[in-house]
């Protein structure tokens, strides 16, 4: 493995120290009793504090293991999002075989074509492809009670849980429009290689003549280039999460007009604005660790959070409409991942789209 | 004196199951787990803890999986000691679940479609568990709908009756029919929940009726907790 980039110690290591300083207060709060705060308040800060150390440390491991163990590892999460979604919805026995494939066969079949940058294929395999065959198939089941609903309620769960998620980490596999131009074609490739096939072995010449093309996949395990990337996704997942809990520090502040009270009184307009804002800055403080100048860090840091934050609020609907409080005490005893990764999902693919499309034609 | 009722009528000695080769052991653990992942299951135990003892769960039935995922829930030193009374016209059928049914789960294996007085499955049951084994039943005698619970067939009353030293100890398996609905052979990873109640014994001057009905409850209960 290669030494990690300075930058890239700076981020992960200033978020474990972070981390760390949190945790101590964390800590302290649930020893003092005296604080009259909140338990119930204590209680989830504590579990969004340990939520956050598994988030970290595995995509610190996922930096030093690669790309393919960061995309299953994505896709391991939106598999238990997915579980947690549908154990929610109510379906019915004619859904069964269309949920078999929705789990066994569009799901890893995404995180297969994100692993191999396939972007023509994972871009439309779940919009397109499990669109048109779960209706299909749910119909070739035979039953049309509440047909719609239930076609639907798959298809959001498929489109949140996979389909978005995925976009984190294509962040990884595929590269920016700039590394396109710079980094040969494939062919100028092959060609360099039938060229050096073509020269006896043995010749010195071979050697001293500098090639004109260059491979820019390194020999290391993780190469060069997707450094970079790998530090963009721990920049999105930083920010979206930091948003998220800046989010309720303002509305626990300031928090004066709830978006939807139905919905949920403690999302305000005040923590919205608040998250997005103070996240905005945290990210244009941080755009040396990502290959955008200030102004397009700051952008792409409110947009995304702004959609995250949104993306609570969707899921918060879901639950309310189904009875619940969160993904976790559906079933007691199980801790709900969608709850933690609901505005990820709503994030991933507005950061991917304006990182590839945007920004990316003027990275400097 | 000891209250008479409550002690067994004869203690017979269990049947013994042969020590389970390490390659058994490591099918059985493997086979806990992927139901574990499978069904997504999580255990709860309310008032009762897991132990050794020889007891009887007995709980709702709405999909094959059932036995295992149960099975599945149980601490392994208790697993070893628990053993599904399943039905035999399933469990014999192909030899992969023959092979489970004998070697892992040492399941005892009762024959719906001949029942025969002089051997019937409750004294089946008696001798096989002597005084080591525990049991899982389920009394609805075949799976519901997965809406609800039918009434429980006798089998339970017997064994209380016979045996009153088992703990009887209900249980709730929730969800457990969209993972694996009745008819279907591919299971959907969904989360169920296991949920297992306090333990109950066959009251004195209890009749029959009463006490399935007070079993019953005692399931259903589980359900809203």
């Amino acid at each position: 493995m290669s030494t990690p980039e300075a930058e890239t110690l700076w981020l992960v290591g200033g978020v474990i120290v972070l981390l760390g300083l949190v945790t101590l207060v964390s800590v302290y709060v649930k020893r003092r009793r005296d604080l009259a705060l909140d338990p119930a308040a204590v209680a989830q800060f504590h579990r969004r504090v340990v939520v956050w150390w598994i988030l970290c440390l595995l995509l610190a491991t996922a930096f030093v293991l690669g790309r393919y163990w960061t995309v299953g590892l994505f896709g391991l999460m939106s598999l238990r999002a997915l579980q947690e979604y549908i154990t929610l919805t109510p379906t019915r026995r004619g859904d069964h075989r269309a949920l078999f494939w929705v789990f066994f066969v569009f799901t890893p079949a995404q995180y297969v074509a994100v692993a191999l940058d396939r972007y023509e294929l994972y871009s439309i395999l779940i919009p397109v492809g499990a669109f048109l065959f779960l209706a299909i198939r749910i119909a070739m089941a035979g039953d049309y009670k509440n047909y719609l609903e239930r076609v639907a309620k798959i298809q959001v769960g498929l489109m949140i849980c996979v389909y978005c998620l995925s976009f984190a980490p294509a962040l990884l596999t595929r590269r920016l429009p700039s590394q396109v131009e710079q980094s040969p074609s494939s062919a100028a490739l092959a060609r360099q290689e039938a060229v050096q096939a073509q020269q006896p072995p043995g010749d010195p010449s071979a050697s001293d003549v500098p090639p004109t093309v260059t491979r820019t996949a390194p020999t290391a395990i993780w190469p060069e280039v997707h450094e970079e990337r790998a530090r963009l996704l721990f920049f999105f997942v930083l920010i979206v999460q930091l948003a998220d809990v800046l989010q309720y520090a303002w509305g626990r502040l300031l928090g004066q007009r709830p978006i939807a009270v139905d919905v949920s009184p403690s999302r305000t307009w005040e923590g919205f604005l608040g998250g997005v804002a103070s996240a905005t800055v945290v990210a244009a403080l941080l755009s040396w660790s990502v290959p955008f100048p200030v102004w397009q860090t700051a952008t792409l840091a409110a947009a995304t959070t702004a959609v995250g934050l949104a993306g609570g609020l969707v899921t918060s609907s879901v639950k309310r409409d189904r009875g619940v409080e969160d993904y976790g005490t559906l079933i007691t005893g199980h801790g709900g991942i969608l709850d933690r990764i609901d505005s990820l999902c709503f994030a991933a693919p507005v950061f991917f789209f304006l990182v590839q499309g945007a920004f990316g034609n003027w990275v400097h | 004196m000891e209250k008479q009722w409550r002690q067994p009528r004869v203690p017979v000695p269990s049947v013994p199951v042969a020590e389970p080769t390490w390659a058994q052991r490591a099918i059985a653990s493997l086979l806990a787990f992927t139901a574990r992942v499978i069904s997504g299951a999580s255990a709860r135990w309310v008032d009762c803890q897991p132990d050794t003892c020889q007891r009887v769960y007995f709980a709702n039935h709405t999909s094959h999986l059932d036995a295992l995922v149960l099975w599945s829930a149980l601490p392994a030193e208790v697993r070893r000691l628990t053993r599904p009374v399943a039905a035999r016209d399933y469990w014999e059928r192909g030899w992969v679940r023959r092979y489970l049914a004998n070697r892992i789960f040492h399941a005892l294996l009762i024959d719906r479609r001949n029942i025969k007085v002089h051997r019937s499955p409750v004294d089946e049951m008696l001798r096989t568990i002597g005084d080591r084994y525990s049991l899982i039943v389920f009394p609805e005698g075949h799976r519901n709908t997965g809406e609800e619970l039918a009434p429980f067939k006798s089998g339970l009353y017997y064994l209380a009756k016979k045996r009153p030293d088992l703990e009887l100890v209900p249980a709730y398996i929730d969800n457990l029919n969209r993972v694996l609905p009745r008819g279907e052979f591919l299971p959907v990873p969904l989360l169920s929940c296991i949920t297992f109640g306090p333990p109950m014994w066959l009251e004195h001057g209890e009749t029959k009726t009463e006490f399935l009905q007070r079993a019953r409850d005692a399931v259903l209960r589980l359900k809203n907790l």
